[in-house]
């Protein structure tokens, strides 16, 4: 039976098993918006800006797994969503964007909302596609959600012209499908895998460096396991955080630029690097002229071209992480070697020092509300069992200093490219999948007025919601920054004109509360995680001049930390 | 180092820009860039001359492969192989001295005259990128009107074939 361009893209979603839309309506995608009307399997959610849809159709993936689905219409519609697909695009989240396009024969024209979309998300996209004609649509749609969601996921563009959405063609949803062109691999090479185990198990200094690819990868599991088996120290990276128990002995912390002092010794010091699934992102090495010097390293990653991007490896292992470390799991059970426990006792008493230095201390007496405690709170209240986004800056590095994550997929936070504006909205992605969990977002008064409209959409569907405000009044990373390298010349970071939040939350129907003392933060909290009905903004009116430390500044080693 | 990568691409709109893009966006350098369907018309060749420390040619041949529409590629600088680009050069050939030496050199050279007025010559010459070169510095300098270059093809030597 014929279909039109139109009907074939739900008909599409519903196959892909699309559980929501993400969107906002437009002139050219007017034929799409009808087909979604008229029928129930798949749900759309309007959100207030394509920025907004973006980020929280990126939620959404983040907290299931499953690939985010984004609609907007043409020209202002894509050039919005540009943000959200960045983001999505530099922490390889799995996201299939629709853009409607003006029809076929005005292309190229300068038509009314015409942009290039395919030219202008290029870019920031795992691959895009123009569909030109209504019978490849179909077939197209089904090469975006492959490759969105297999090998390093990422976000594929499809960008469909008006004319081809009112066309008719038959439709047949293929069932498999395989490209020439793109074959990612899954097992790890097996020769590569064992002279990596060999020299972990040689190694007097390890340290295991895993990143936000073993929850992509589903690695957890297999990460926790293995890490136990060896016993050496572990750290994660900011997307990483989760995929090991950070309430686990052998976590040392997050490294990197705000990481704990102890895994940024660990780094530098350690004799064996074994990263898994991260890509050594200069946030994290620091200058990499004094990156682990004495380090061999194993790297495994499913994209070869993150292997020797920054820093030479000894032993590359391209494949799924999950695969790869169940083998290598296998192959230390068969092993004869074990790794040397004295050298491994030597190595954790090192350690046990370096964690002593407490390198996330804070003044605990402050009379000022300190946004190191309002996280502590939250972990405790929450038992540590929240879904937690983020916005970006200060709030983003206490969060994950202070929220202690013991499971994949519950921290969900812009890493790579530090979008401001991409808490909020996440969060609504999150709690739709989600809806009988706790989701908070972490945020300051300077990044949650970035996508302020989604309170609007929090209100239409009803989503709970904890927003927890920690407001300095600045923008504080820039602040800080300022503070240090620019002898305290505070330009354009402070805040003027801040909205009452409290006034505002309630003009979009939903629960403000204003907390100005230490002694009233863990009230506040406990009240917010009562309410289930609507959204609650927190607004806590934290210490101006607090500092994220330690501090690795730029250009300096991971042994060069700035401390309390 | 200069690197002659030998890419199979699939025959689709977007394919060469995705190319140039990752070239622009990760700041290597393209020296030259050609393209053009092969015998299987769902499949396009192209042959792009790069050059970069080690590496970098690691790095943009992993990038590369990495591409959605790259079904195949070659480094045709790691092993024996053949490249060959085109030139056409109209020169100023104007009285009968000019004109005679103008045609010996391109003789030397193997090139052809393919246009002939009575003030200029077309010169069409194929050959490795250095002889090019060393033919255009042969020429006088000033007498060189227009200078038209097709960027380099390349193949492996023997048995060797890229194929999808």
């Amino acid at each position: 039976m014929e279909l039109t361009g139109a009907d074939i893209f739900v008909r599409c979603l519903e196959e892909e098993g699309v559980e929501y839309v993400f969107g906002y309506p437009g002139g050219a995608v007017l034929y799409l918006y009808d087909a979604l009307f008229r029928q129930d399997a798949v749900k759309h959610i309007l959100a207030r800006h394509e920025q907004g849809a973006a980020h929280a159709a990126d939620g959404y993936a983040r907290a299931t797994g499953r690939p985010g689905v984004v609609l907007v219409t043409s020209g202002p519609g894509v050039t919005n969503a540009v943000t959200g697909i960045a983001t999505a695009y530099m922490d390889s989240i799995p996201l299939v964007v629709f853009s409607g396009q003006v029809p076929t024969h005005l292309i190229g024209n300068d038509a009314f909302q015409e942009v290039d979309s395919v030219g202008v998300t290029r870019p920031c996209v795992k691959h895009n596609f123009l569909v030109k004609d209504v019978k490849d649509l179909a077939l197209t749609i089904k090469k975006a959600f492959y490759i969105a969601t297999t090998g390093r996921p990422g976000p594929v563009v499809v960008d469909i012209p008006k004319d081809v959405t009112a066309r008719k063609a038959v439709f047949r949803y293929p069932g498999t499908i395989s490209m020439r062109s793109y074959n990612p691999v899954v097992r790890g090479h097996s020769g590569q895998i064992r002279k990596a185990v060999d020299l972990m198990l040689r190694a007097k200094r390890p340290i295991l460096y895993t990143g936000g690819g073993v929850i992509l990868g589903e690695g957890s599991g297999a990460l926790t396991e293995l890490t136990r088996l060896l016993g050496f120290p572990i750290t994660n990276t900011l997307m990483g955080l989760g995929a090991y128990p950070a309430t686990d002995r052998q976590f040392v912390g997050m490294l990197g630029m705000h990481g704990t002092y102890e895994a940024n010794m660990a780094m530098h010091n350690c004799d064996v690097l074994i990263a898994v699934g991260a890509r050594f992102d200069d946030r994290v090495t620091g200058n990499i002229e004094k990156f682990c010097p004495h380090a061999r390293v194993i790297h495994i990653d499913i994209d070869p071209a993150s292997i020797s991007k920054n820093v030479k490896v000894d032993i590359p292992i391209v494949g799924s992480v999950d695969a790869v470390l169940r083998e290598m799991i296998k192959v230390v059970g068969e092993s004869d070697r074990r790794a040397d426990p004295g050298a491994l006792t030597e190595w954790w008493k090192q350690i046990d020092e370096w964690r002593s230095m407490d390198c996330l201390k804070y003044d605990r007496q402050s009379d000022v509300i300190k946004p190191q405690y309002v996280l502590e709170c939250l972990y405790r209240l929450t038992a540590g069992d929240a879904y937690v986004t983020s916005d970006v800056g200060q709030h983003q590095m206490w969060t994950a200093q202070f929220y202690k994550f013991d499971r994949p997929r519950r921290w969900i936070n812009s890493g790579g490219l530090g979008t401001m504006g991409f808490g909020l909205p996440a969060a609504m992605g999150v709690q739709l999948a989600f809806p009988d969990e706790t989701v908070v977002c972490v945020t300051s008064e300077a990044s949650v007025q970035m996508c302020i409209q989604e309170l609007a959409t929090c209100r239409q569907y009803g989503l709970p919601i904890k927003v927890v405000n920690l407001s300095n009044r600045y923008m504080g990373m820039v602040r800080q920054w300022q503070e240090f390298f620019y002898q305290g010349r505070y330009a354009m970071s402070y805040m003027e004109a801040l909205p009452d939040f409290v006034r505002l939350a309630e003009s979009y129907g939903h629960a403000g509360m204003h907390i100005e003392r230490p002694e009233d933060v863990e009230g506040a909290l406990r009240e917010a995680l009562k309410v289930r009905d609507k959204a609650v903004f927190l607004d806590f009116a934290t210490d101006q001049a607090e500092n994220v430390y330690p501090m690795i500044p730029a250009g300096a080693g991971q042994n060069e930390m700035i401390l309390v | 180092m200069r690197h002659i990568i030998s890419i199979l691409l699939e025959n689709e709109a977007g394919a060469l820009s995705h190319v140039a893009g990752l070239f622009s966006a990760r700041g290597y350098n393209i020296e030259s860039l050609t393209v053009a369907p092969t015998e299987d018309p769902s499949l396009s060749r192209m042959t792009l001359v790069t050059s970069g420390s080690d590496d970098i040619i690691e790095q943009i041949i992993k990038q590369l492969n990495k591409l959605v529409d790259t079904v195949r590629l070659i480094d045709l600088t790691e092993g024996p192989h053949i490249e060959r680009e085109m030139l056409l050069v109209k020169v100023r050939a104007e009285g009968g001295g000019t004109r005679e030496e103008i045609k010996r050199v391109a003789d030397i050279f193997r090139g052809r005259i393919i246009d002939v007025t009575d003030t200029t010559y077309t010169i069409e010459l194929t050959g490795a990128w250095g002889k090019l070169d060393a033919f255009l510095d042969t020429l006088h300098r000033p007498l060189i009107l227009e200078v038209v270059r097709s960027g380099v093809s390349g193949i492996s030597r023997g048995e060797k074939v890229l194929q999808a």
